[in-house]
């Protein structure tokens, strides 16, 4: 099979050899139903109990505070929606460049009599103090500000926005699910009280996911039914994917110091090439993960060359997976008051466990060829 | 060779069938893409399968692929439907009808949906498990808006009258809701012809994976849901969140089995299920709870009375079997379905269910009946109540000591 070289890891992430081979026994003999007391049930339910004590020691947390859910979609729903449901409507804050899942149940809460803000960002994307002031003044109930920005990867810093925002009576919900991983998490020093992981993002399966929830939070669950997941998540457990999530977490807390150096420096080498063509690299001068690289290039449409790169053998993205159905130009960059022409050039690239110095350096070489020959294409046009 | 336990809790959840899993493993593997990357040939695959996959669920219920949602499995297609439905339609009444011997996810999201201001009928079941009819007739009020009936019941496996109450419901006007996780693969199922607007699905009691099912959603006539999950917009706006390719892909495959084999294989289920019916019959005071005739092969669901079936589970460890359904295996509360029929809570508190499936033996079964044999008269042995009963007194009329 002809294999393009992957740098689209913000998106989702290959299974790690070492989580698959956690799987599949629970995916053959182990096949109990976790809620079942038999042996097998008995089973599951230990397997699962280790999963949650791996995913709560990746991001320090305690095993009771893990909530198990299909995804990071649904944990960023149960937080905000679950919260809702147990305070009086009042206003909910969320970041301007929060992933839709954030954005799109705030927006219901909105339609329920609550009062919907966003909170503005600089033109690096990082929350804007002036505004930040503002939001607190006016008390909301519920806050929610990514660690780390799906498509420029810029961190928000939360360990100081979360006391504040407790401060002012808000319950503050962080989304780590780009973080996971590839920086350092701990639950306690960021003083959040819920955050959203994903599997799928950190070499684990996709299906799989968490709320780690501060107990002291009341949520109303999403979904009624058996009780599982202490009554906040019923619904038979995913065993495998949550087997697999909890070794994918121990592995990339394992390997994460290393790995970061290791993808920065690639990045940092990727960087001097788009820097060489002109690009302007959104969140470049502010804290970002270091796996990721958001840029645009005068004239270059960013769906246009994304195309390029795919039959060249790139699989990169021009945006989120989850709105690349979408034409408008990437709302992170709208909020950072990027301008629409040059927002529509926009292209992610973002690394993993797999990419490797050549894979940069051919990168390059096919990303600079392909704007050569647009640039010239539009010479001819003019 | 017999392996211990013996699995006869397949209602609970089924292996993956060895073909599911080899379906599913190159998703785990190589195609590794985000269904929603539109930019290159990872993702472009991985939609695919997801698209076969859905066309594979959609032929085993006679359903268009576009009326399948992906879900993260039944409980949340229940809550989705139910709820969806309720908020959607809530301008046109707020009352919904559904079973006292629903599944749990059914339950507790009508309960939780009469916390939010919508009213709720729970009707009652007649003693062989099934909904009377003109029972549900009399409960439908001109603002009931949504019926939530199951078509297979988990614990005692008797088979709704689907058909006829979709009819009902049609003619009303009523959202029509089936719980299908215990029905797949089980009885047939023809969307074409049964008036159900909404249909849930599970991978895992179907030899698929965990953490997939699926939702039916009519086209003509058209239901409309509330979505209960926002974000990325997937599944066409009702249910945000990355999908699973390699589960999805599993539920695909599982569901094309199921398609192709339940008949020959519910013949041998059958064939097994009435062995071990048989094996019981001629002991005392043995009770099958639920209808025999509606009814899936796959379920046994008998008390053996004056022994308490906690104690008679713990004596028979090499057989994994249930009192219940999983869900609420963790509270001792005798069975709430089985209180439905009229049991009693002594015989409630003494059922055991059997649930056989694609990989039980006349070996395990006939294990199994052995075993329950033995076990059944060592505990009846202790039982002073047994002793009475064996002794002529009858029980109904003893007048016990309070302490």
């Amino acid at each position: 099979m002809f294999a393009p070289t992957y740098l689209d890891w913000n998106a989702t992430s290959p299974l790690d050899p070492a989580v698959r081979e956690a799987m599949l026994p629970w995916l053959d003999a182990r096949f109990g139903n976790a809620s079942s007391r038999h042996e097998y049930g008995r089973q599951a339910r230990a397997a699962i109990d280790e999963a949650r004590a791996q995913v709560a020691a990746a991001v320090g947390a305690h095993a009771t505070e893990v909530v198990f859910t299909s995804g990071g979609s649904e944990a960023n729903n149960l937080f905000i929606k679950g919260a809702a449901a147990c305070r009086k409507p009042g206003l909910i804050a969320v970041s301007a460049i929060e992933h839709p899942c954030v954005r799109e149940p705030a927006k219901q809460l909105a339609r329920a009599g609550w009062t919907l803000r966003e909170i503005a960002v600089d033109g690096a994307g990082r929350i804007d103090a002036t505004d930040w002031a503002d939001v607190l003044q006016a008390r909301p109930a519920i806050v929610s500000a990514m660690l780390a920005n799906n498509e420029t990867g810029v961190l928000q810093p939360i360990d100081r926005l979360a006391p504040e925002a407790s401060g002012a009576g808000a319950w503050f919900h962080s989304d780590a699910v780009q973080a996971l991983g590839k920086m350092p998490l701990d639950f306690r020093k960021l003083g959040v009280h819920g955050m959203t992981l994903s599997a799928h993002k950190i070499g684990g399966p996709l299906g799989a996911g968490a709320l780690v929830l501060d107990k002291r939070v009341e949520l109303a669950p999403l979904i009624a039914g058996g009780g599982q997941e202490r009554g906040l998540r019923s619904g038979t457990e995913n065993v495998a994917a949550i087997i697999g999530f909890g070794v994918a977490c121990e592995l990339a807390a394992a390997r994460m110091a290393a790995e970061a150096k290791r993808l920065a420096d690639l990045r940092g080498q990727l960087e001097v090439s788009l820097r060489d063509l002109g690009a302007r690299i959104f969140s470049g001068d502010a804290e970002r993960l270091p796996n990721t690289s958001f840029f645009a290039i005068e004239g270059i449409d960013g769906e246009t060359l994304v195309g390029k790169l795919d039959r060249a053998g790139f699989a990169c993205a021009s945006g989120s997976a989850c709105s690349s159905a979408n034409p408008e130009p990437s709302h992170t960059l709208t909020a950072m008051g990027v301008a629409p022409d040059l927002a529509r050039n926009a292209l992610r690239v973002s690394l993993g466990r797999d990419t490797r110095a050549d894979d940069i350096e051919r990168f390059a070489a096919g990303l600079t060829r392909q704007v050569k020959e647009l640039r010239q294409l539009a010479a001819i046009a003019v | 060779m017999l392996k211990f336990p013996i699995y006869l809790d397949y209602s609970a959840t089924t292996p993956v069938d060895p073909r599911v899993a080899e379906k599913m493993i190159p998703w785990l593997t190589e195609h590794f893409g985000n269904p929603a990357s539109r930019s290159h040939a990872y993702g472009w695959e991985a939609e695919k399968a997801v698209e076969d996959a859905r066309e594979e669920v959609a032929a085993l219920v006679g359903a268009d692929s576009r009326e399948i949602i992906w879900t993260s499995g039944a409980t949340e297609s229940n809550n989705l439907a139910i709820k969806g439905a309720a908020q959607f339609y809530k301008g046109k009444g707020k009352h919904i009808i559904t079973l006292k011997t629903e599944h749990k996810a059914v339950l507790d999201t009508v309960r939780e949906l009469e916390r939010q201001g919508f009213e709720a009928t729970y009707l009652d079941v007649q003693e062989n498990g099934l909904v009377d009819l003109d029972a549900l007739k009399a409960a439908i009020r001109p603002d009931t808006i949504v019926i939530s009936v199951m078509m297979v019941n988990n614990e005692i496996g008797v088979v709704q009258p689907i058909a006829e109450i979709g009819e009902l419901c049609r003619d009303k006007g009523i959202v029509f809701h089936v719980d299908a996780a215990q029905a797949t693969g089980k009885v047939a199922i023809d969307l074409n012809t049964l008036k159900v607007d909404l249909m849930s699905f599970s991978a895992h009691k179907t030899y698929g994976p965990k953490g997939v099912g699926a939702l039916y959603v009519r086209r003509k006539p058209r239901v409309r849901l509330e979505a209960q999950m926002h974000g990325g917009g997937h599944e066409r706006g009702l249910r945000s969140g990355t999908l699973a390719t390699h589960q999805i892909v599993g539920m695909g495959e599982a569901f094309r089995i199921a398609r192709e084999e339940m008949q020959a294989e519910n013949e041998r289920i059958r064939m097994l299920r009435d062995r071990l019916m048989d094996g019981f019959k001629d002991m005392e005071a043995v009770y099958v709870n639920g209808d025999i005739e509606h009814r899936v092969p796959h379920n046994l669901n008998i008390s053996f009375a004056y022994v308490e079936g906690e104690s008679l589970i713990m004596a028979i460890k090499d057989v994994a079997v249930s009192s219940g359904s999983a869900c609420t295996s963790a509270s001792l509360e005798p069975s709430y379905v089985l209180r439905a029929l009229g049991r009693n809570d002594e015989l409630a508190h003494s059922s055991i269910r059997f649930t056989i499936g694609r990989f039980t033996t006349v070996e395990e079964i006939d294990y199994t009946i052995d075993l329950l044999r033995k076990r059944i008269g060592k505990l009846r042995e202790l039982s002073p109540l047994w002793e009475m009963v064996q002794e002529g007194v009858d029980l109904d009329t003893v007048q016990w000591a309070a302490h």
